[in-house]
């Protein structure tokens, strides 16, 4: 039951939102409704980690471990990302008159991304999937400005083209599923038990087709031009979400579907999910070098990260596959964290471009702390959680024999590492401009900056029993051996 | 195999098979907004006929069903929905840019019909369903020949249409794959394509509005510089 409500309480937001007389307060509607849907989510995530998986509604909404991560992730990183758009939204956006339109739209996309990870019919689920880019896109055009515009429209573009490909890919999914003498309605679960039985080639075709489609949202390499676009032009709160979950959420279903392949005895795909992840980090490592928009840069980043978490879910061991959802929840965590840390630099400068921006910590110190801090975590250093997860990756893929891939994703990550550190080097150290001034930070945005910054403070050195736990469950549902 | 063995509705729905792939070509031979638009609609319309046929045959209450969304959808909704949201001259008479010329891109598209064929074919061989093996490669050239129509075209209502045509594509296939697919996930479907038409078009809207201009090629501003891979 908890579940059931937590995935609706954005669409109730999002009505009341729309409401008349309830638009002047859709801030405090939006900030209560999702801090009630995570709150619910963490009460299923109990339940969870009792009885393996939560049911809502027998074969509709139910979640496994993975599921369940999912489902916080998008519960914390949207709750936490519109208490942001609070302060944010009133002195960084021109389009200030129409804020309940913002919010309405930002309810229904938190409602299609937790909506995706809760179904257990993969056919619905390409319908989330679908849902999540739509309202992406109007979130991303809401500045309405020329390049805001752009940004949209490439997304648009390039990510909905993606949709009848996957679309016939499930469909071949389903064809495969009915072919193997499966009866009863096809969700998850039952796709997995049939998967010995089911054609390889036809998992493959529908793996490959889906992969195609869901990829480009996921913003792996080459289908990730539009991701740095739309995440730079959009306001900042949807950037977090953006970059956040809303690429790893397809990765999920594409992770799931790797499941279902790893069941089947003969199709193997590793390999080629090590390739394409390798592929992605290495443009995206390289593309952060030359980067001259900090938004742009966190941008890259998740498409560096999105290859990272496929390479290790391709080594296709359980302690990679525990990598791979350890480092989908600290890169969740720590790339909204970047993005509020980007957010308020442009509040209190007004410039995206890095070479604009010298002395940050002179000039507002609160935003250089979180821009230093947030960069180092997400590049990957030490003590922060991202390094444990990508140490772990590493290790797991030379227990694997993935020597090769191993030093070359090692070599890949040095190389972000220090494109991005030199990149906030620049911003946050040194002597500010003689006239530069910083306008103040807003209250709201200064505590999502100080939540955000906790789990990621704390997970690097301390991870908590009940957080294993899942994680390990999660890592269970990814099939490695 | 000869004629007289194949009941009448496959038969037709082979015949709808060749009309959805001669309108997957006329799209890409016209050069007007309006021509794209009437063979999307057709094109539309012989996938209708064609879920009514198999529903028919096989007695499936789905695929009259997913008949009538389309032919609610695509024949009457998103054709009107888009006439309404969008400014009157777009729809004017007049010629799209594209990258290749006309006899070229006919040539790519039939040459992207029989790389469909192949590349499923083996697949589909083995299948004794004779539906599926002539609804999924022809269903796959739709989507490719779609996708081929949004690359060469440089404006933005021709590339909407080239995303909905490869949504017929999936779904003729789909007509054959997953005929009993439960109906609310048909439905759900059905929505979210004329969601893409709704969003796409407001879309347009706005850049006619704001930019001035709905050629997808003057839309350079945001790049990194000067890099081989962009």
């Amino acid at each position: 039951m908890a579940l059931i409500i937590a995935i609706f309480l954005p669409l109730i937001a999002a009505l009341l939102c729309w409401l008349k007389p309830l638009r002047g307060i859709a801030w405090g509607i939006t900030v209560f409704c999702l801090s009630l849907s995570f709150a619910l989510a963490v009460v299923t995530c109990h339940q969870v980690l009792i009885k393996g998986r939560a049911i809502g509604l027998a074969g509709w909404f139910e979640v496994d471990g993975l599921g369940v991560l999912m489902v916080l992730l998008v519960g914390f990183v949207c709750t936490l990302a519109a208490v942001f758009a609070g302060g944010y939204m009133r002195h960084g956006s021109q389009g200030a008159r129409r804020l309940w339109w913002f919010y309405c739209n930002y309810n229904l996309l938190v409602f299609a991304l937790i909506v995706v990870p809760a179904f257990a019919d993969p056919n619905l689920v390409w319908v989330g999937v679908e849902l999540i880019t739509l309202f992406a896109v109007l979130l991303v055009a809401f500045e309405s400005t020329p390049s805001a515009l752009e940004a949209a429209w490439k997304f648009s573009i390039l990510t909905i083209m993606g949709a009848p490909i996957s679309l016939l890919g499930f469909f071949v999914l389903y064809w495969a599923y009915r072919g193997s003498g499966g009866g009863t309605a096809e969700t998850w679960q039952s796709l997995h038990a049939m998967a010995p039985a089911m054609s390889p080639k036809l998992l493959k075709l529908s793996f490959l087709l889906v992969f195609v489609g869901f990829g480009a949202k996921a913003g792996l390499v080459p289908m990730h031009t539009w991701l740095p676009d739309a995440h730079s032009q959009a306001p900042t709160p949807v950037c977090a979400v953006l970059s956040g979950v809303k690429t790893s959420v397809p990765l999920y279903v594409v992770l799931r579907l790797l499941s279902v392949i790893l069941a089947s005895p003969e199709a193997r795909m590793g390999r080629w999910m090590v390739i394409i992840g390798l592929f992605s980090v290495g443009i995206a490592a390289f593309l952060l070098l030359q980067v001259r928009d900090y938004k742009r840069m966190f941008a890259y980043s998740t498409v560096e990260h999105m290859g990272i978490i496929l390479t290790a879910a391709g080594f296709a061991t359980h302690g990679s596959d525990y990598a791979a959802v350890a480092q989908m929840l600290n890169h969740s965590i720590t790339k909204s964290l970047c993005f509020y840390a980007a957010g308020i630099v442009l509040l209190a400068l007004g410039t995206r471009q890095i070479r604009d921006v010298h002395g940050l910590f002179r000039l507002s110190p609160f935003a250089g702390a979180a821009l230093l801090l947030s960069a180092l975590a997400i590049a990957g250093a030490p003590p922060f959680p991202i390094f444990l997860s990508e140490f772990s990756i590493l290790l797991a893929g030379l227990r694997s024999g993935h020597n090769t891939a191993v030093a070359i994703l090692a070599i890949l990550i040095v190389v972000a590492f220090v494109a991005i550190l030199l990149q906030v080097n620049s911003m946050v150290f040194g002597k500010p401009e003689l006239h530069s001034t910083a306008e103040a930070i807003p209250l709201s945005c200064r505590v999502a900056v100080l939540v955000a910054a906790l789990p990621v403070v704390v997970l690097g050195v301390f991870v908590p029993a009940p957080i294993h736990s899942l994680l390990q469950l999660a890592a269970q549902q990814l099939g490695g051996h | 195999m000869n004629g007289a063995q194949i009941p009448l509705a496959e038969g037709l729905n082979a015949l709808m098979a060749g009309l959805i792939l001669i309108s997957a070509f006329g799209m890409v031979a016209t050069r007007q907004v309006q021509g794209v638009m009437r063979f999307f609609i057709l094109q539309s319309a012989f996938l209708a006929i064609s879920a009514f046929l198999i529903g028919y045959s096989r007695s499936s209450i789905h695929l009259w069903a997913l008949g009538a969304i389309t032919i609610a959808a695509k024949v009457i909704a998103i054709p009107w929905v888009l006439k309404r949201t969008l400014p009157g001259d777009l729809y004017e008479r007049r010629e799209i840019d594209q990258v290749l010329n006309i006899p070229a891109s006919l040539l790519l598209a039939l040459l992207l019909a029989i790389a469909a064929e192949f590349l499923v074919g083996p697949l589909v061989a083995a299948s004794t369903d004779p539906v599926v093996r002539v609804n999924l490669p022809i269903g796959l050239a739709g989507i490719l020949i779609g996708a081929y129509s949004l690359i060469a075209r440089r404006e933005a209502l021709p590339q909407l249409v080239g995303i909905l045509a490869m949504e017929n594509g999936a779904f003729f296939a789909g007509i054959a794959l997953a005929p009993d697919l439960p109906l609310i996930a048909e439905l759900a479907v059905a929505i979210d394509v004329v969601l893409i038409a709704v969003v796409i078009g407001v879309l347009t809207r706005d850049i006619k509005r704001v930019i001035g201009t709905t050629q997808a090629a003057g839309m350079t501003e945001l790049r990194e510089g000067p890099q081989p891979w962009h």
